[in-house]
């Protein structure tokens, strides 16, 4: 055997820190990029009526998104109160229900839907919702998003039940639980902080969607009214006032990115920051 | 009349040739015990020779999984707990379990001792402290918990768990209470006191108790069998299984050849 030298494999071993360091730089650079962007354009165009009034006619100075944030706000709470609970109790079917082929086609099919491309479910709700009710509408738009929530929520709720140790289940029935009694107030309770991340993350996930809400919710340069009805919503009005030809519009939807973005932002770190204080505590 | 038991000593349990199925494996074999009432019998054997398997059985924790399968008869109090219209609930509630590493649930000490007295019946408020308290202080936690029953139970040490779980089973006044290696996870302090615990218990409760310590037989129970391979090789009292055991691999464990 010849011994190989030292010297050549403290090179590779540079080297290969070298790239594996500029990637994540570059990777990590385009986030700040961004960030930086969106914080330096968007934030001259916020101010206290951004949040309080409707928008101004085009050509006009002034005006708001008040409408857009909440419908935004809207269009999320429904798509939560619909996709939440369902992808719960969906991922609990496979965690603790299911075996066998109808499980395992569920799993299967909602590893497909997270990765769906959301354009197809904003189309999809368009021919089941928008049609039929002959109207683009804000509950249109939140069942859409409830419908990109659900394998995402099923998932992670089935990924956190799973981290849940067996012997705690048994621990429970052997004291004379009904099963849907253990998982309701033994497997819940230890898989909570987990489960919530998992929501809090699909939440913001759906957030930031625009492409099914084109479809769906539309926009309107109103207050919502009602929820047949087309309502504001921040992401399509962001791409429709940055396709416009009026300065104070893109300046407005630049406003809106950095809002969006923020919400985005601090609902992730929150949820991040959420689930480690938990573990933390055991 | 019992068939393995010394006169005088009723048998809470009689298990007739138990085999058991994890799918197609056969783990126990032809399997023939009784269980005095009110008192301690042991389970040991070496590493994977079924007394875990076995003492699963008396609960049916087995009945979770699909593919656990037991054969022959368990009669609990003479009523065969393997037939098929038996309810679980009742019998769980009968025959409670702790388990090898404690299971305390992510609630306060308060709600986990509580936990099983909740699924019982509606208790009023002051009744389900005391019996709360009544069976902290039987399980020896209480002097150590009193202060801080509203912390979490997760929050205790190890050996503070495994008797938070021992108050927990005995908060619901089974018949029966099955340990599985119940301190092979904690220090000798810790095991100490919950052997401690085992003395005082068995005038109350039918206690099995499956343990990998042969001194720790020896020293809390009245009987003891012996598993080897999936068999109950030898059963009998304590002090005559380990002074003059009747077989030759009984011999050997005890005298440490194998194991």
């Amino acid at each position: 055997m010849r011994p190989r030298s030292q010297g050549t494999r403290k090179v590779i071993n540079f080297l290969s820190l070298l790239a594996s360091g500029c990637a994540a730089l570059i990777g990590i650079a385009f986030l700040i990029w961004i960030l930086w962007d969106v914080i330096a354009q968007g934030i001259s165009a916020i101010n206290w009526q951004f949040f309080t009034q409707l928008p101004a006619p085009p050509g006009i100075k002034g005006g708001g998104l008040a409408n857009a944030i909440l419908g935004t706000i809207i269009i999320t709470i429904i798509a939560t109160v619909l996709g939440v609970p369902i992808g719960i109790l969906a991922g609990t079917y496979l965690s603790e229900f299911g075996s066998g082929r109808l499980a395992a086609t569920v799993r299967f099919l909602s590893d497909i839907f997270v990765s769906a491309p959301s354009i197809v479910i904003g189309v999809f709700v368009y021919a089941i919702l928008v049609l039929p009710m002959h109207s683009f509408s804000g509950l249109a738009g939140g069942v859409s998003l409830a419908i990109i929530m659900i394998p995402v929520v099923t998932r992670t709720t089935e990924e956190m039940l799973r981290l849940v140790p067996n012997q705690m289940r048994e621990a429970a029935l052997a004291l004379g639980a009904p099963y849907w009694h253990m998982v309701w107030n033994v497997a819940y309770r230890s898989a909570r902080a987990g489960m919530l991340t998992g929501i809090l993350l699909a939440i913001a996930r759906v957030a930031g969607e625009t492409a099914p809400l084109l479809f769906t919710a539309l926009n309107s340069p109103y207050w919502p009214q009602g929820l047949t009805k087309p309502m504001a919503n921040l992401t399509v009005t962001i791409f429709n006032y940055a396709m416009s030809p009026y300065s104070d519009w893109q300046a407005k939807a630049w406003g809106g990115a950095l809002v969006i973005t923020i919400g985005v932002l601090a609902a992730n770190i929150f949820a991040r920051v959420f689930i480690r204080s938990k573990k933390n505590k055991g | 009349m019992s068939r393995f038991l010394p006169e005088g000593l009723n048998a809470k349990i009689e298990v007739k040739n138990l085999n058991f199925f994890y799918g197609k494996v056969q783990a126990l074999f032809d399997n023939n015990i009784d269980i005095a009432e009110k008192r301690v019998t042991a389970f040991i054997g070496p590493s994977g020779c079924g007394k875990s398997t076995h003492i699963r059985t008396y609960n049916r924790m087995y009945s979770l999984y699909k593919d656990h399968r037991a054969e022959g008869e368990i009669l609990l109090d003479g009523k065969n707990i393997l037939a098929d219209d038996v309810d679980l609930i009742d019998l769980r509630s009968r025959v409670g379990m702790v388990f090898q590493k404690p299971t305390p649930f992510p609630m306060s000490i308060f709600d986990n001792v509580a936990y099983g007295l909740r699924l019982k019946g509606r208790f009023s408020k002051s009744e389900l402290e005391d019996r709360v308290e009544q069976a902290l202080k039987d399980a020896a936690l209480w002097d150590e918990v009193k202060d801080s029953l509203h912390s979490l139970g997760t929050a205790l040490s190890g050996g503070q768990q495994q008797r938070l779980c021992i108050a927990r089973a005995i908060a619901v006044e089974p018949e029966v209470i099955l340990m599985d290696e119940p301190c092979s996870a904690l220090d000798p302090v810790a095991t100490y006191k919950i052997e401690d615990l085992l003395t005082r218990l068995k005038e109350r409760f039918t206690i099995v108790i499956v343990t990998h310590n042969m001194q720790q037989a020896a020293r809390v129970s009245d009987f003891t069998a012996f598993f080897y391979l999936g068999r109950c090789v030898e059963f009998g009292p304590t002090d005559e299984l380990f002074t003059k055991p009747k077989k030759k691999e009984t011999e050997d464990y005890i005298t440490g050849r194998f194991g």
